[in-house]
């Protein structure tokens, strides 16, 4: 593996030879790193330009270039209300999930209590569960307790596996926070409560808000986990499934190349708007 | 210890308020109540959503169905031989899963350790967009993304001719519904969850480490062998599992990429569930695969000593 330190003193008096090198590594891994964008975003733009793709029911050939997709994209059938329904399901999931998690991330960082390990487990075992298994097991227990599937056993199971997400993302900027902050807080006779909403909790709101877009993402992104326990119920995910054994509408494309530009416009206005506060 | 303290509750003012000999008693009290009350909606969601599920997936493991009844009906009769069946029956499709998944995930350690230090040392002003650019493919859709894969290896695209003018590919040979097709879309799917806990682990190492490593005249590959690795380790730990569990399971992969000969395990618990209504076989291959998953975890925390996950 080439890799390097940057910054060494004793690098100016070396050889050129071995500065040649140290030139060549150096770059190697930013050519390297060059291809792994690659490999990531060859199939992103796949999507995008299929979704010009002028096809009628199967989008796997290309058919001619055409906006008209981009127009009418809920021109396929059903496949708006499946988007709606995953835009529904992400934000209650995310919600339920960000409020639940920030709290177990605050008991867990902050107090000292009995069944800590306990509680770590319970934590961690769903990440560790594979979505197959955790899928097949909510629906084993719906069907034995007679929940009848649909929207709300979707909802379910999504905050169920949401949850460890923010307590991992939460209690990890926690974590990160200089406790002497809270503790100048509380000499300048601030009481806990006061504390608390003034300094504690603006300062892990960005870890907060990274849980819920983490959330948000996985819920939306679903398919294993709602393909069992959806009855129904149609998901975007379920949708693209389903169609990818007849030919995928190329609105489907048209949905998920506009859901990564929005993501993306709204990371990057995030990253815009802390920088300028932080100046 | 003080901080630990940080967030307040109700109790201590109300204590304070009161200003009576027995307050601190109260607040000791509503200060040993807080985490719990903290985490009961939590813990008790998965609880009843994640552990009595499991539960009820280990108990549909030995039933059976009894001779007569409707499709779909099982009743518990603790047939432990429903393991020995059905195991014996999927041998090869967990054999497949596992080596699938120890590909992908050596495959996308490959792929990201260079990825994330070149982020974390080598991007200068463009770190920033760079993370953005991991987690970006992200948003679209991971069906559409592996459909997009569908198209890119199918036989009259691209890569495959490419391959065949090389000659590193005879003229009739496939790389989709191929067991490397399978791979390569495993090791895609799950990369982001690879880049971003290494870079997370490299982000947080204290150049100065680095610089002291030059200082005694260590050169640049034996200060990233014994310095920047071992301390970049619980990166690559976290990395490796959060690849590994959901590669192991996953059948989309298998079921949009490969063929008949590389159907996982995934694929037969959804089939076995889903559409032969065969429960407890579907049970038995998932407490199995849980099982499987988290002692190969277990053993691999304890040997990599990173004890400290969540």
């Amino acid at each position: 593996m080439a890799a390097t330190t940057e910054s060494l003193p004793a690098r100016a008096k070396r050889p050129v030879s071995q500065r040649a090198g140290r030139w060549l590594s150096n770059n190697l891994i930013r050519i390297y790193a060059v291809f792994g964008f690659t490999y990531l975003f060859i199939p992103v733009g796949y999507t995008f330009v299929y979704s010009f793709n002028n096809s009628g029911k199967s989008n796997l050939n290309w058919r001619g270039f055409t906006t008209d997709k981009w127009a009418n994209p809920c021109g396929a059938p059903d496949v708006c209300n499946a988007l709606s329904n995953s835009l529904k399901i992400g934000l209650i999931a995310t919600a339920v999930a960000t409020v639940l998690g920030t709290m177990i991330a605050f008991a867990l960082a902050r107090h000292r209590f009995r069944g800590r390990t306990v509680t770590n487990l319970t934590i961690f075992l769903p990440m560790a569960t594979p979505e197959v298994v955790l899928g097949a097991s909510l629906l084993a227990f719906f069907l034995n307790v007679g929940v009848p599937l649909g929207f709300q056993t979707i909802v379910i199971a999504h905050i169920m596996f949401c949850i460890s997400f923010v307590v991992v993302t939460v209690k990890a900027r926690l974590a990160s926070l200089d406790p002497r902050l809270e503790q100048a807080a509380m000499d300048l006779y601030a009481d806990e409560w006061q504390t608390f909403r003034r300094i504690t909790f603006p300062l892990v709101l960005p870890g907060i808000v990274a849980g819920a877009l983490l959330a948000f993402s996985l819920s939306f992104d679903d398919f294993i986990i709602t393909n069992f326990n959806s009855g129904d119920v149609n998901t975007f995910p379920k949708f693209v499934w389903v169609s990818s054994l007849r030919g995928i509408p190329a609105q489907a494309n048209v949905i998920g190349s506009a859901m990564f530009f929005i993501a993306l416009f709204a990371v990057l206005l995030g990253q815009a708007v802390t920088r300028r506060r932080r100046a | 210890m003080t901080v630990a303290q940080g967030i307040g509750v109700g109790e201590r003012q109300v204590a304070g308020d009161q200003g009576e000999p027995s307050a601190p008693e109260v607040s000791r009290r509503g200060r040993r109540l807080t985490p719990y009350l903290l985490l009961l909606p939590g813990l008790g969601w998965l609880l009843l959503f994640f552990i009595v599920p499991i539960a009820t997936l280990f108990s549909t493991s030995t039933q059976t169905r009894p001779p007569g009844s409707e499709i779909g009906v099982y009743v518990q009769t603790f047939r432990w031989a429903n393991y020995v069946d059905s195991l014996s029956e999927y041998t090869t499709q967990f054999g497949r899963s596992f080596l699938y998944a120890f590909l992908a995930t050596g495959l996308a350690l490959a792929i990201s350790y260079p990825l994330a230090y070149a982020i974390a040392f080598k991007s200068g002003r463009w770190r920033n967009l760079l993370l953005v650019l991991v987690i970006a493919p992200f948003f679209t859709s991971f069906l559409l993304r592996t459909i997009a894969w569908k198209q890119i290896l199918a036989d009259d695209a691209w890569v495959a001719d490419g391959l065949r003018r090389l000659h590193l590919l005879s003229q009739s040979g496939h790389i989709i519904n191929s067991p490397t097709a399978v791979v390569l879309g495993i090791t895609y799917n799950f990369l982001p969850f690879m880049i971003l806990p290494i870079y997370a682990s490299l982000e947080r190492v204290d150049p100065r480490f680095m610089e002291a490593a030059g200082d005694l005249y260590s050169n640049g590959i034996t200060t990233f062998r014994k310095v920047t690795f071992p301390l970049s380790m619980p990166g690559v730990v976290a990395g490796t599992l959060l690849t590994f569990i959901p590669a192991a399971g996953d059948y989309v992969n298998s079921a949009l990429l490969g063929n008949r000969n590389t159907t996982m395990v995934g694929n037969a618990i959804d089939s076995r569930f889903l559409r032969v209504v065969d429960y407890p076989t579907a049970a038995v291959l998932s407490v199995t695969l849980m099982a499987a998953i988290l002692l190969l975890v277990g053993l691999y925390i304890r040997r990599s000593g990173t004890e400290e996950l969540v």
